[in-house]
């Protein structure tokens, strides 16, 4: 019983953490048709800005409540500067070509951005733990769990909820539905595509960047974090349906839980389990779990 | 008639040339590029897998699947069967990953565009976790091998360098030739309508399900023959042939080299290897940054790839005698 009450509380951890960022990727594959290999980067820029962003504000001598704060802020800033210069200087070039193409474009990104991250920062891991006890312990029976874990599972919620409630109740969602719908035509009504566009790749971004912000505390931040993270998310948005919101759900909470299975059960099988899972729903239903099958056109 | 009946001949007489005056070059040069180039051709001929998908329409991005499975063949065959013969190591490289990628070639047939380049990949990080993990294959150390001997001759030490790389030319050489003369048969140039539109070649008679299968299974033969050429001239194999950005690698040399040339996905594979060698000696902690421009800069400025700078034009000065073979036929 123990041991099922720890799967089920590091699974959900681990998936809410990894909803955010996959969160983002699907989003930036529902609207732009990009399937972002450089996502796990903006993961890591997030990461590392959270670093810097944390020590700026503990040598302002403030209190470490605010060091939520430096997180946000961190976020927030990649979203801003970085996302916007990737995408109308460089993503902008390539709209339109083959989405296998747009894959390759995004992983010379990914090359790029994995350099830029260690010119900046350097090679060597930087650690954010002040933030991480900063809502103590929880006691669950024999067993007392970090209190930022639960937090980080009701900032996975307020995410998905604010997105979703972005997307559906908002004049800016109702526009980028439109264009996800039907691009042309949401052209012809005036709608600015293009900004559409800008938009939509920021707010991917934020989403991973925001992952990356609260993880920070959790990890050693060093070069090489970007790449686990990229195809972890890929295995949860492929699982529940590129371009889905629940899908993204359902996909991240599948796969911490049958990572946090492995891990406790049979930990060789960490690694391969995720990816086991991932292929297996490719072969039975490539289009996810929460995607209508699309009709071929001639 | 007669022009499509001499192609193959010509390919071949090509090949041998391009064959010889590697071998001969390879005498003369320093042993750092006689390494770089063994390297490049056993990339190229894993890259040359991605092209014949590309060709019928599809990109794998999990090449290293293959290329592992190649790698490691090669290492286990050493260490546990006790085969030191480099030949039939390369042979077995070849055939256990053509092996291994048979079951699931008819099902990863079935799809398309991003489907199937995340299809691959999974499969391929399927591998890295088991690899990984387990310790008859070494773990994330991976395994050495020692020095192989080709035909019970083993090299004296100063011409091991220099065997590899010819052994590498005459097996890499032999498969390019294959592979022109497959591309230009009936059945390649079908795979090559089918990438232009698929619906029209399934109702002419034709499954492309089963054309991409067959495609599949071919690259990944080439696939594990690279990985096994690579692993002898490196001595070593490790988890990370089958990691996801290593795929990616091979990606990039066939997008880099188009889908027209097979001299191209080795001229691609030689500049890779270049760029990589020479910026990560100059600037250490940026060459990945070098790679990713330039691979921009290659998806940017030259979309058909580099193989187009010179197909394009051996294609529109022998249009007329196609056209009239074509006729003929």
């Amino acid at each position: 019983m123990a041991l099922l009450l720890t799967i089920l509380i590091d699974g959900l951890t681990y998936a809410s953490w990894l909803f955010i960022v996959a969160l983002g990727l699907t989003l930036v594959f529902g609207i732009l048709k990009i399937l972002n290999v450089a996502h796990g980067s903006f993961y890591a820029l997030g990461a590392y800005a959270t670093a810097s962003m944390v020590a700026l504000f503990t040598s302002m001598q403030l209190a470490p409540a605010f060091s939520l704060v430096a997180m946000l802020l961190a976020a927030v800033v990649v979203a801003a500067l970085v996302a916007p210069l990737c995408e109308r200087g460089l993503l902008r070039m390539f709209y339109g070509r083959d989405e296998v193409l747009l894959v390759l474009v995004t992983f010379a990104l990914f090359l790029i951005m994995e350099d830029v991250t260690k010119l900046i920062w350097g090679v060597n891991p930087l650690y954010v733990a002040d933030p991480y006890m900063l809502f103590g312990m929880v006691e669950m029976g024999t067993l007392s769990y970090v209190g930022y874990d639960f937090m980080l599972v009701l900032i996975a919620l307020i995410v998905g909820v604010s997105v979703w409630w972005g997307l559906k109740r908002t004049r800016f969602g109702k526009l980028v539905l439109a264009v996800i719908h039907n691009e042309e035509i949401a052209a012809s009504m005036g709608v600015n595509v293009s900004r559409v566009y800008a938009l939509a790749f920021s707010v991917g971004i934020f989403l991973a960047a925001l992952g990356g912000a609260f993880t920070a505390p959790m990890i050693s931040v060093q070069p090489g974090v970007s790449v686990g993270v990229i195809i972890i998310s890929f295995a949860v948005v492929i699982i529940g349906g590129l371009g889905s919101i629940p899908g993204a759900a359902v996909g991240a909470l599948i796969v911490g839980l049958a990572r946090s299975a492995a891990v406790h059960v049979w930990p060789v099988a960490e690694l391969f389990s995720i990816y086991l899972v991932m292929a297996i729903v490719l072969m039975f239903r490539p289009e996810g779990l929460f995607q209508r099958v699309q009709a071929r056109k001639i | 008639m007669t022009a499509r009946e001499s192609a193959p001949m010509r390919t071949l007489l090509f090949g041998l040339l391009c064959i010889g005056v590697l071998l001969l070059a390879g005498a003369a040069m320093p042993r750092w590029l006689t390494f770089l180039l063994t390297m490049a051709l056993a990339n190229g001929v894993v890259a040359l897998g991605i092209m014949l998908l590309m060709r019928s329409g599809v990109v794998s991005f999990g090449q290293g699947l293959v290329f592992a499975s190649g790698g490691y063949a090669a290492a286990l065959g050493f260490r546990w069967l006790g085969w030191t013969d480099g030949l039939l190591l390369t042979l077995a490289g070849g055939l256990l990953a053509a092996l291994i990628a048979a079951p699931f070639a008819w099902l990863i047939a079935r799809y398309r565009g991003i489907f199937f380049a995340m299809l691959t990949l999974a499969l391929s990080m399927v591998l890295y976790g088991l690899l990984i993990k387990s310790t008859a294959f070494g773990g994330s150390d991976g395994l050495n091998m020692g020095r192989v001997s080709y035909l019970g001759v083993r090299p004296a030490d100063a011409w091991v360098g220099y065997t590899n790389y010819a052994v590498t030319v005459v097996i890499v050489g032999m498969i390019s030739v294959l592979m022109r003369v497959y591309f230009d048969s009936v059945r390649g140039l079908v795979v090559l309508s089918a990438r232009d539109n698929e619906i029209r070649v399934e109702y002419l008679g034709s499954s492309v399900q089963s054309l991409i299968a067959t495609n599949f299974i071919i690259a990944a033969f080439c696939g594990g023959v690279g990985g096994a050429l690579a692993v002898i001239a490196l001595g070593h194999v490790e988890p990370d042939y089958s990691y996801w950005t290593r795929s990616g690698d091979f990606v990039f040399v066939a997008i880099l080299a188009g889908h027209h040339s097979v001299l191209a996905a080795f001229v691609a594979s030689v500049a890779l290897e270049l760029v990589r060698s020479f910026s990560s000696a100059y600037f250490p902690n940026s060459w990945q940054l070098a790679m990713g421009l330039f691979l921009l800069a290659v998806i940017r400025f030259l979309p058909n790839g580099i193989g187009s700078l010179w197909v394009a034009r051996i294609r529109s000065s022998a249009a007329p005698a196609d056209a009239a073979a074509r006729g003929s036929a």
